[in-house]
């Protein structure tokens, strides 16, 4: 059963329509890319496969046991959050925030999936330094720590690359590749980073208020790319 | 070539070093001539505590003290969060309204049962004479009310609408200004109360003024306590807590109230125009100094009690308006931290 089925979706702001009639599945361990130029509906998307948006039509089901405090959420950075005055740690920890029910304060298990994320993302050694003197690699790492808080099952990624130097952005890659083989976690990843995205990806959508692609990386890489080429050709 | 260009970099970096250390130097000097100072009017200063602690036998300024103290505590630990989530201005705005429903309510205090319409039955007019009178004798149930629902309203405004919060807040607090100044002005005129109103007083303050602003301090302060975690979760980052299943929306609402609390409580002493400045500059102050959340909570609650007792010291012994004594401390403080700060990158 899928993470997340989107059935006949469609969002539209103010009478413009920004997602017309998308429909696909997320399913566990899944790697999906969504792709598209900007004003193209795809972050719109993931905001309502977030539910932050509600959908003019269509439906989005949760299903698999997952439930909306089970989603791990790696939103693009403001300005105010760079300089932000707070501990690796206390960042990382408020990722758990959503489990915490009707408890007031953390608990000892908070604290030690906090641990253990922030090792799997190699950042326990900034664990007290503070958010706002990281470099934008480590930032992202701490916020990623703070999502896996947040999930065991899905992540969902808004441009995560965006202001990373190419090493940075490199690395990143490589932390998701690894989070989604070794740990069995499903992604899905906005981009308009064509090369490095799609490159450890199993699944690729294309926006463009519609859904102009979706299916295999090996179909997207044989086909689609050539359509769209020989199309603007 | 490139020795010649090494040696001319190198040189650059001996000056920016250079200049900065010029910086540290000039900053550890006033630092240095503000301990001078202190040590050699270490006189006055003592007289001045001496002083101090003659006025603490009144019961005014016991009232004034503890009802401060408290109100200190409670704005700084909430002004930590509404600077970082950019609402600072929400205390501003708030405390303006603050004034025009004080106003409105003391004004109410001119309704007599003759003075309402004829047409209305003599029973119901008795009635709404009582309640104007008694809302006028102790108005701050009525002020509180009103607050709390204007920052509903700008919350909602900031969040929904496609006017931006800063405008809405200016558009708001400036109307509940005038409507403040207009009732005033038809009513008692601008007489002392009003001028107390806008400037703050510790004599302000009633007997059951104390009681309301205790309880009110205390709720605000358990709550803050134990929503910590929640509220620097949406501080930090709304749009990751409303997507993993935080419920946001509460969470500001209940920020927007103890907000509303707070001012209401201490816009008495501070006045209107000032109260802004408890929520604002302990929380700035102390960001200069700490990195960490937990840590500049602690220490804008500890700067904020700290420059209300300086200030109210101050305002004692040299008989300076309270409000204003107690900002100016808060500016000091401020300058000496970002000093601090700057010397220690």
């Amino acid at each position: 059963m899928a993470l997340i089925a989107m059935r006949d979706v469609t969002i539209a702001f103010e009478g413009i329509v920004a997602v017309d009639h998308v429909s696909f599945e997320v399913d566990p361990g899944d790697y999906l890319v969504i792709l598209g130029e900007n004003g193209s509906g795809k972050s719109t998307l993931m905001r309502a496969m977030l539910g932050l948006v509600k959908p003019r039509s269509g439906s989005i089901v949760y299903g698999d046991g997952l439930l909306q405090n089970q989603i791990g959420y790696l939103p693009q950075q403001t300005a105010a959050q760079r300089d932000f005055p707070a501990s690796v740690e206390e960042v990382v920890l408020s990722g758990c925030v959503n489990r915490m029910g009707r408890r007031f304060f953390t608990n000892r298990a908070d604290r030690e999936k906090a641990e253990r994320n922030m090792a799997l993302l190699d950042i326990t050694g900034l664990k007290k330094k503070s958010y706002r003197n990281l470099s934008g690699g480590q930032q992202q790492r701490a916020l990623l720590a703070r999502a896996l808080c947040a999930t065991d099952a899905l992540l969902l990624l808004d441009e995560p690359v965006t202001g990373l130097d190419p090493a940075a952005a490199q690395e990143f890659y490589d932390v998701i590749r690894e989070l989604n083989h070794s740990h069995g976690v499903a992604v899905v990843m906005v981009s308009h980073d064509l090369g490095g995205a799609i490159r450890d990806a199993g699944k690729v959508l294309v926006m463009d208020r519609g859904m102009d692609f979706f299916g295999d990386v090996e179909d997207y890489r044989s086909n689609f790319a050539e359509r769209a080429v020989s199309s603007r050709g | 070539m490139g020795d010649l260009l090494a040696k001319l970099l190198t040189r650059r970096q001996d000056r920016e070093g250079g200049r900065r250390r010029g910086g540290a130097v000039a900053l550890w000097a006033i630092l240095a001539l503000i301990v001078l100072w202190v040590l050699t009017h270490l006189g006055a200063i003592g007289q001045a505590f001496a002083a101090f602690g003659g006025y603490l036998q009144y019961r005014f300024i016991q009232r004034a003290l503890v009802v401060g103290a408290l109100v200190s505590l409670c704005a700084s630990l909430l002004g930590v969060t509404l600077v970082l989530k950019r609402y600072s201005m929400i205390g501003d705005g708030l405390s303006h309204v603050g004034f025009g429903s004080l106003t409105v309510a003391m004004s109410l205090g001119f309704v007599t049962a003759d003075s309402l319409p004829r047409f209305l039955p003599g029973g119901l007019r008795d009635g709404v004479a009582a309640l104007c009178s008694g809302i006028a004798a102790n108005p701050l149930p009525f002020t509180l009310v009103v607050v709390v629902v204007c920052a509903f309203l700008l919350l909602r405004i900031s969040e929904r609408s496609s006017m931006r919060g800063d405008s809405a807040i200016a558009l708001i607090s400036t109307s509940a200004l005038a409507v403040g100044v207009i009732v005033t002005s038809m009513t008692s005129g601008m007489n002392v109360d009003v001028y107390n109103y806008m400037f703050g007083s510790i004599l302000a303050m009633s007997s059951s003024d104390v009681y309301i602003s205790v309880g009110l301090s205390v709720v605000v302060l358990v709550l803050f306590m134990l929503f910590y975690p929640r509220i620097f979760a949406v501080t930090f980052d709304e749009a990751f807590a409303r997507a993993t299943g935080v419920k946001a929306g509460t969470y500001n609402m209940l920020i927007a109230l103890l907000t509303a609390m707070t001012v209401v409580v201490g816009m008495r002493m501070m006045g209107t125009l000032l109260i802004s400045s408890l929520i604002i500059f302990p929380a700035l102050s102390s960001m200069r100094l700490f990195s960490h959340f937990r840590a500049v909570t602690i220490c804008s609650a500890i700067v904020s009690v700290g420059c209300f007792l300086l200030g109210m010291m101050l305002s004692c012994v040299y008989s300076l308006p309270t409000g204003a004594g107690i900002v100016a401390v808060n500016l000091v403080v401020f300058i000496a931290f970002s000093a601090i700060g700057a010397i220690r990158q």
